[in-house]
C-alpha cells in the first residue's frame, strides 16, 4: 500500500530521514518508533505530503505520491495527531463531518457516518454530536480526533502519537479501541509513537528508526527475540525483552487441552506475562486454563512460557 | 469607597449650582442649587437616591443590587425632569432669550447615580450582552424625557432646535468619516496583518512604521497632509482631491487605525494553534478552505477587539478634523468653543461620547458572543 524507496529529507541543512527503504502492505498495523529526533514524524508526515521529500520514491497503491494533489491525497488518509487539533468552533458532530464534508458526502449520508463513528468510539450520539470540544474531557477529545480521522473511510490512517498525552488508563482504553477498530475493518494503520509497550500491543509490524535510519522492521516477536543489533536490545528494554516477548502471546495458544490442573483457572485470553505472574504469586507449576465462557481448555505449565512460539 | 462616593455626592448636591440661569446665551448666569428646585412634593424626586444611600449599608443581594440599578435610572430621571421643569417654568415662552443650563451640582449627581447602576449590574454578574442592554435600560427613560419635549426649554435642547439641520448634517457626516475610515483601514490593514502574519520578517518594519504615525499629534498630521494632497489635486485636478475636507480627513485617520487593525490580524492569526491548521492541512482542505473555515473565524473575536479600539479612536479623532474643514460633530464643538456657549460645546461632544460608548459596547458583545461560541 505504502513503499518508500530511499527516501530522504533534511531540514535547513539538518538531516531528518536517510535512505529509507520500507513497505506497508494493506491491512497492517505498522508502527513507526523511535527516540525524538529519529525521523518518525517525519516519515509519517511524507505519507500525506505534510512534508515533502526531498529525493527518492514514496508510491501510494504503486504510483508516486507527488502524481496526486496534495489536498486528494490526504482526503483518502485518515490523520489523527496527539493534541487532536480539533476545530474549536465546531461541534463534534462538524468536526467529525469534516472529511465527508469535504468529498462532498449527501448531508443524510454524513450524519449517519457521524452518528455510526460516535457509537464505534463509545460515546453516545444524542449527548456528544452537539457539543464544542472545550466540552470534553482529554480522552474524549482524542476519541472525536479517531473518529474524525476515520470519517471518510479512509485507505490508509496515519496517526501521530495519538494517545501521547492522555493518562494511563485513558490510554490503555482507546489502546485497546484502536486493536478492536483495526480487527474489524482491517484498514491499513500507520502510527508514530515512543512508547514501546504501545507498539508492542498494537503493531503487526514495528519499524524502528534512529537518527532518520531505519534500524528494524518486523512482527514485535521478531523484534524481541532476534534483534538486529545492541540499540534495539536497549531501546526495546534490555533486561524485559523475555516479558515483553510473554506478553505478546495469550494463555490458549500454549495451553494442554488434555491435561488438567487445580486452582483459580486462568482467562485463556490472558498474556502469558499474567500467566508468570500467577505462577511466581501462587507457588505452583500448572494453572488450570478457560475460556471467556468459563470451559475448560485444559492446563498451562510452567515450562510451556519457554515453548518456542507456535 | 461607597461612603467617599456618597460624601461627594452630598457636597456637590448641596455645594455646586445644581442649573444655571442667564438672561442671554453669551452671559455667565448665576447658580441654582439643588435645595432651590425641590419644594414641595418635588422632594419625593430624591428618594431614590435615599435608596441607593441606604442599600449601600445592606447586604448585596440580587434582588437589592437590581433595585438600586432601578433607583439609579429613576434618579437620574429625576435629575433630568426637575432640570427640564425648572427650564421651562423661568423661561417666559418661545421667544424668551433666558437660558438655563446644566451646572456642576447637576454633572456630578447624574455621574454618581451612573455609577452606582454601573456597579449594581456589575454585581449581577450578567453575561456581557445581558449586562449591556440593562444599562441601556437604566438610560432609556432619559431618552424618554427628551423625545417627550420635557427638556426642550433647557439650553442645549434650545442650542438643538436652533442649528437642527446643521445639527443632523454634521451628525451624518461624523458617522460618514468614521465608517468610511473604519472600511479603508479594514481594507488596507487586514491584508497587510495578513502580510506580517505570513512573512514575521516584514512584521517589525511595519510595525515600526505604523508605530510612528501614532506619535504623531492628530492636528500635525492634518496639516502634514495639506500641501501634498493640494499639490496632487492641483496636478490631477479629475482625482477630485482637496487639500482640505473629507479626503485628508479619511487618510490621517485611517492611518491611525491602521495600527490596531494590523496588530489585531496579526495576534488574531498568531493565536489559533498550530495543531488546528495541521489538523486542517492533513484532513485534506485546501490553503484556502483553511484560511476561510479555519484560521479567519478562530481570529475573529480578535480582529474585531482591534476594530473596536479603532471605532473608539476614530470617533473621537474625527472631531479634530473638523479644524480642516471635514465637518462633522466637531464642528459644532469648535463653533462652541470660539463662541463660548458652553451648551453649544456639549451638543458637539455629547453625542461623540455616546457615539463612542455604543460602538465600544456593541463590538464587545460582539466579540463576546463569538468567543462564547468557539468557547
Amino acid at each position: 500500500m505504502i513503499e518508500f524507496r530511499n527516501v530522504s529529507k533534511a531540514f535547513a541543512g539538518t538531516t531528518a530521514v536517510e535512505g529509507l527503504s520500507l513497505r506497508i502492505d494493506e491491512g497492517e498495523f505498522a508502527v513507526l518508533i523511535g527516540g525524538s529526533g529519529s525521523g518518525k514524524s517525519t516519515t509519517l508526515k511524507m505519507i500525506n505530503r505534510l512534508v515533502e521529500h526531498d529525493s527518492g520514491q514514496i508510491l501510494f497503491r504503486g504510483e508516486e505520491i507527488r502524481s496526486f494533489r496534495p489536498e486528494a491525497i490526504r482526503r483518502r488518509m485518515g490523520y489523527a495527531i496527539q493534541s487532536t487539533g480539533l476545530f474549536p468552533h465546531w461541534t463534534v458532530a462538524r468536526n467529525i463531518a469534516t472529511v465527508p464534508e469535504l468529498l462532498q458526502w449527501e448531508p443524510a449520508r454524513i450524519q449517519a457516518r457521524v452518528d455510526e463513528l460516535l457509537d464505534l468510539l463509545g460515546l453516545e450520539p444524542a449527548l456528544y454530536r452537539e457539543r464544542y470540544p472545550h466540552q470534553l474531557s482529554g480522552g474524549q477529545q482524542q476519541r472525536v480526533g479517531v473518529a474524525r480521522a476515520l470519517a471518510g473511510d479512509p485507505e490508509l490512517l496515519l496517526m501521530d502519537e495519538p494517545f501521547g498525552a492522555l493518562d494511563p488508563l485513558t490510554r490503555a482504553a482507546l489502546q485497546r479501541e484502536m486493536a478492536r477498530i483495526h480487527r474489524r475493518s482491517g484498514k491499513t494503520i500507520v502510527m508514530v509513537t515512543h512508547d514501546i509497550d504501545e507498539a508492542l500491543g498494537l503493531a503487526t509490524r514495528i519499524v524502528l528508526l534512529d537518527h532518520g535510519r531505519l534500524v528494524q522492521a518486523g512482527t514485535p516477536a521478531e523484534l524481541l527475540s532476534r534483534p538486529a543489533n545492541e540499540a534495539v536490545t536497549d531501546f526495546l528494554g534490555r533486561s524485559e525483552a523475555g516479558i515483553k516477548l510473554l506478553g505478546l502471546q495469550t494463555v490458549a495458544s500454549r495451553a494442554r487441552p488434555d491435561e488438567h490442573a487445580e486452582g483459580e483457572p486462568l482467562d485463556g485470553a490472558a498474556s502469558l506475562r499474567e500467566a508468570l505472574s500467577a505462577f511466581v504469586a501462587r507457588r505452583v507449576d500448572r494453572l488450570p486454563v478457560v475460556d471467556a465462557d468459563g470451559r475448560s481448555l485444559g492446563a498451562l505449565r510452567f515450562d510451556d512460557l519457554l515453548r518456542a512460539p507456535s | 469607597m461607597l461612603l467617599v462616593l456618597l460624601l461627594a455626592g452630598l457636597v456637590a448636591a448641596l455645594g455646586l449650582p445644581f442649573v444655571t440661569q442667564a438672561p442671554n446665551r453669551l452671559v455667565t448666569g448665576h447658580g441654582v442649587p439643588l435645595q432651590a428646585l425641590l419644594q414641595g412634593a418635588r422632594a419625593a424626586l430624591m428618594l431614590p437616591a435615599l435608596f441607593i444611600a441606604l442599600a449601600a449599608f445592606l447586604r448585596p443581594t440580587p434582588r437589592s443590587q437590581l433595585m438600586v440599578a432601578i433607583a439609579a435610572s429613576l434618579l437620574m430621571t429625576g435629575l433630568l425632569w426637575l432640570a427640564g421643569d425648572h427650564a421651562s417654568r423661568v423661561s417666559g415662552g418661545e421667544e424668551s432669550s433666558a437660558r438655563t443650563s446644566f451646572g456642576g451640582g447637576f454633572w456630578v449627581l447624574l455621574v454618581l447615580a451612573w455609577l452606582a447602576a454601573a456597579d449594581a449590574l456589575q454585581r449581577l454578574r450578567l453575561r456581557l450582552a445581558a449586562r449591556t442592554l440593562a444599562g441601556a435600560a437604566v438610560l432609556a427613560p432619559l431618552a424618554v424625557l427628551a423625545a417627550l419635549g420635557t427638556l426642550d426649554s433647557l439650553s442645549l435642547f434650545k442650542e438643538y432646535q436652533n442649528r437642527q439641520e446643521v445639527f443632523d448634517a454634521a451628525l451624518w457626516r461624523h458617522l460618514e468619516i468614521v465608517a468610511a475610515t473604519l472600511a479603508a483601514s479594514l481594507v488596507i490593514g487586514v491584508p497587510l496583518g495578513l502580510v506580517a502574519f505570513r512573512r514575521p520578517t516584514r512584521a517589525a518594519a511595519m510595525f515600526a512604521l505604523l508605530n510612528l504615525v501614532q506619535t504623531i499629534p492628530s492636528i500635525a498630521l492634518f496639516g502634514l497632509l495639506i500641501a501634498p494632497l493640494a499639490l496632487l489635486s492641483a496636478a490631477l485636478p479629475w482625482l477630485g482631491l482637496r487639500g482640505i475636507g473629507f479626503a485628508p480627513a479619511l487618510i490621517a485617520l485611517t492611518l491611525y487605525s491602521l495600527l490596531p487593525i494590523v496588530q489585531s490580524t496579526v495576534t488574531g492569526l498568531r493565536q489559533v494553534p498550530a495543531a488546528v491548521v495541521e489538523a486542517a492541512n492533513g484532513m485534506g482542505m485546501t490553503p484556502r478552505q483553511v484560511f476561510w473555515r479555519i484560521e479567519v473565524p478562530l481570529a475573529l473575536p480578535l480582529l474585531l477587539s482591534g476594530l473596536r479600539i479603532s471605532t473608539v479612536q476614530a470617533v473621537g479623532l474625527a472631531v479634530v478634523a473638523a479644524l480642516i474643514g471635514a465637518g462633522g460633530l466637531g464642528a459644532i464643538m469648535f463653533q462652541g468653543l470660539l463662541s463660548s456657549a458652553i451648551d453649544l460645546v456639549l451638543l458637539g461632544v455629547l453625542p461623540v461620547i455616546a457615539m463612542a460608548v455604543a460602538a465600544d459596547a456593541a463590538l464587545a458583545v460582539l466579540a463576546d458572543l463569538m468567543r462564547k461560541e468557539s468557547g
